[in-house]
């Protein structure tokens, strides 16, 4: 009888409602709602509209790059020479406005220098069949080692005036291009990945790549497209970066790599794949710029605020563990 | 025979001679037994780390947070030194040894008894411990002048003509070709990463060598923090920083299967020293520093895939001798 009891037999499915709230998302919003308000009470200068415009500079050039690396985590592999890629992209139009190319030119080079860079990244992990991890290191060093040979200890400077509008121009009030550009990648991404044959394609290959090879699905077809679609970003990233800083030395973006993989991970995508959604590292890109942000204007130095994105990606996939070992 | 030939580590070898061939025959001072010995100084703690790492990575796993874990007890012992300058050398390199494995340990806890992927954890601590440098020193540097005499003799003392540094990376390297072949923790180390199944029903818990693993890796890394921040007599935030790519690199190079399972001592002691001679090769040579990052990545990736190569071909002959026996 006592057993009997203790067996909960659901009569009903959860309701969408509850399952939505309950959902790592809706955790997430709350983090980024309580991390808002705290920061409006700690400091003065939070609510402006100024200073929050430009509080979204130190996250959307990472977060546009971590839509990409989300599929990319959810099928599976991962690139962490995504930060180098912003070098050598920042390097070759550095280079190229050296010999006059215009802001056209300038951004037909960044792209095509970050597809190059992703499509190595790919032939190496779906030709030669090799682990993402090792080969993404060795291009990590590989990509920012051809900026070190290129630079040495100088600069790029002198990028042509309208070029600096990627990084610096805004659209309409406090509104920057690159805030809108973030958010148009997150819808693309979010459709990309939600509503498309290729996004269900990228979760089974991220569940079960023999399972997924025998459906049909060309595994390493895609996989090769999300590393193309990550080089893609970092190329998009590097030019927003380049126009913002107006300046290129090979040390451009350094360690951004950890950052990313942390915004991607906070926003609720499993690090062994299969499972993750866009909305979630949307919120998580918001929720690390507001505490980079927040802390920043109590004067909270910058290593400091490494060592709350180290915890919190730590604390993020351990506290729902011990959780669940508690309730054991 | 034949398969010492065909072997990783006889191929990183002739590699390594090919190297020093070319170098010799424009530098011959370059490989002066003196010079060489001076090379391999500069690379024990190249060397001892990658040891570490190698049984990290043979588990499944890696740690990323090795150079930040040499930064941090390389704070921790020089802070101790301030405050107690005539302490004998010996409690220094225990309070090094179990502040580093300390620290490894909390990796370790946090893989084996939370199941949080390693890659995730070391990435996490690696920044948290760069950052505990900096809350305990306000972004200080700990200088030469503060540093007691004694402190700073240490690694570079001469026995029998070499300093006390290479000699504890040779006593390291031979304690480990020993513990990995001749212990059973060292079998665990290869069962656990080779077949975690497998392990499992040998009765090997996996999780636990996984957790060993970590708090070797760390003990090395704190080992390496005191000789690393005596040896060029200055302790801060961004010691090493970098440091832990360039360990994996060199367990790459020599052999270790990222997959876990495959790797020997010889072979990360080899590939950590293909990357020192390279690093001390190029200003001899006179090609700018700045080539080493992009030779070193260039590095990983042909060793990468060569050892996939080999690996392909291991298999195809298994799969024949299976069918013979049916």
């Amino acid at each position: 009888m006592t057993q009997e009891n203790k067996l909960i037999i659901p009569d009903r499915l959860r309701s969408p409602l509850e399952q939505r709230l309950k959902s790592w998302e809706s955790l997430l919003m709350l983090v980024a709602i309580t991390i808002f308000v705290a920061n409006s009470f700690a400091s003065p200068y939070f609510l402006n509209a100024w200073n929050l415009s430009d509080a979204t500079f130190n996250f959307t050039e990472k977060a546009m790059i971590a839509f990409a690396m989300a599929l990319l985590i959810i099928s599976g592999e991962i690139d962490l020479s995504v930060a180098s890629i912003i070098a050598l992209a920042s390097t070759a139009m550095g280079a190229a406005a050296q010999v006059g190319i215009g802001t056209e030119g300038l951004i037909l080079v960044g792209l095509t220098v970050g597809l190059m860079c992703g499509a190595t990244n790919g032939v190496l992990v779906t030709r030669f069949g090799l682990p993402s991890i090792v080969v993404t290191i060795g291009t990590m060093s590989l990509f920012r080692g051809i900026s070190f040979i290129i630079l040495g200890d100088q600069a790029y400077r002198g990028y042509p005036q309208d070029f600096a509008y990627f990084g610096q121009g805004y659209l309409w009030w406090v509104i920057s291009f690159e805030f809108i550009l973030f958010i148009i990648l997150a819808i693309v991404y979010g459709i990309i990945l939600h509503m498309t044959n290729f996004g269900r394609a990228v979760y089974a290959i991220g569940n079960n790549p023999t399972g997924a090879l025998f459906s049909g699905i060309r595994v390493n077809r895609v996989k090769f497209i999300l590393f193309l679609l990550t080089g893609l970003m970092s190329g998009v990233a590097a030019i927003c970066l380049t126009s913002r800083l107006g300046s290129t030395r090979p040390s451009i973006a350094f360690g951004w790599e950890l950052e990313i993989v942390t915004m991607v991970v906070l926003g609720g995508v499993n690090i062994l794949g299969g499972s993750g959604s866009i909305p979630g590292v949307l919120i998580a890109a918001f929720v690390m710029g507001l505490v980079t942000f927040g802390l920043g204007l109590l004067n909270v130095p910058g290593i400091v605020m490494s060592i709350v994105i180290g915890a919190l990606l730590i604390s993020v996939i351990a506290l729902p563990r011990l959780w669940s070992v508690w309730r054991t | 025979m034949r398969r010492l030939i065909a072997s990783r580590e006889a191929l990183l070898l002739l590699a390594i001679a090919i190297v020093l061939g070319i170098i010799a025959s424009r530098f011959p001072a370059f490989i002066t037994p003196t010079n060489l010995a001076s090379v391999f100084n500069d690379t024990s703690p190249l060397i001892l780390l990658a040891i570490g790492q190698m049984i990290v990575i043979l588990t499944k796993c890696i740690d990323l947070s090795v150079a930040a874990n040499l930064a941090l007890t390389g704070m921790v012992v020089s802070l101790v030194n301030i405050a107690i300058p005539d302490m004998p050398i010996i409690f220094t390199m225990l309070i090094a040894i179990s502040f580093g494995t300390v620290l490894g340990m909390f990796n370790g806890v946090l893989v084996w008894k939370l199941d949080i992927p390693p890659i995730v954890v070391t990435l996490g601590t690696m920044t948290i411990f760069r950052g505990i440098i900096f809350l305990l020193t306000e972004g200080k540097w700990v200088n030469s002048h503060e540093m007691s005499d004694k402190f700073k003799a240490f690694p570079r003392a001469d026995i029998l003509g070499m300093p006390v540094l290479s000699w504890i990376a040779i006593i390291v390297v031979i304690l480990f070709m020993i513990v990995m072949s001749r212990t059973k923790l060292g079998r665990a180390f290869y069962a656990a990463g080779g077949n975690p199944h497998a392990a499992t029903y040998a009765g090997i818990n996996v999780g636990r060598t996984q957790f060993w693993a970590f708090t070797i890796s760390g003990a090395l890394a704190g080992l390496t923090g005191y000789l690393w921040v005596s040896r060029f007599a200055v302790a801060y935030v961004d010691v090493a920083a970098g440091f832990e790519l360039t360990v994996v690199a060199a367990c790459v190079i020599g052999g270790v299967s990222i997959m876990g399972g495959i790797g020997t001592v010889h072979g990360a002691l080899l590939g950590a020293l293909f990357l020192g001679i390279i690093a001390n090769a190029l200003p001899v040579v006179n090609i700018s520093p700045f080539w080493q990052m992009a030779i070193s990545g260039s590095a990983i990736i042909i060793a990468v895939v060569l050892n996939a190569q080999a690996n392909r071909v291991k298999g195809r002959i298994i799969l024949k001798r299976a069918e013979q026996a049916t």
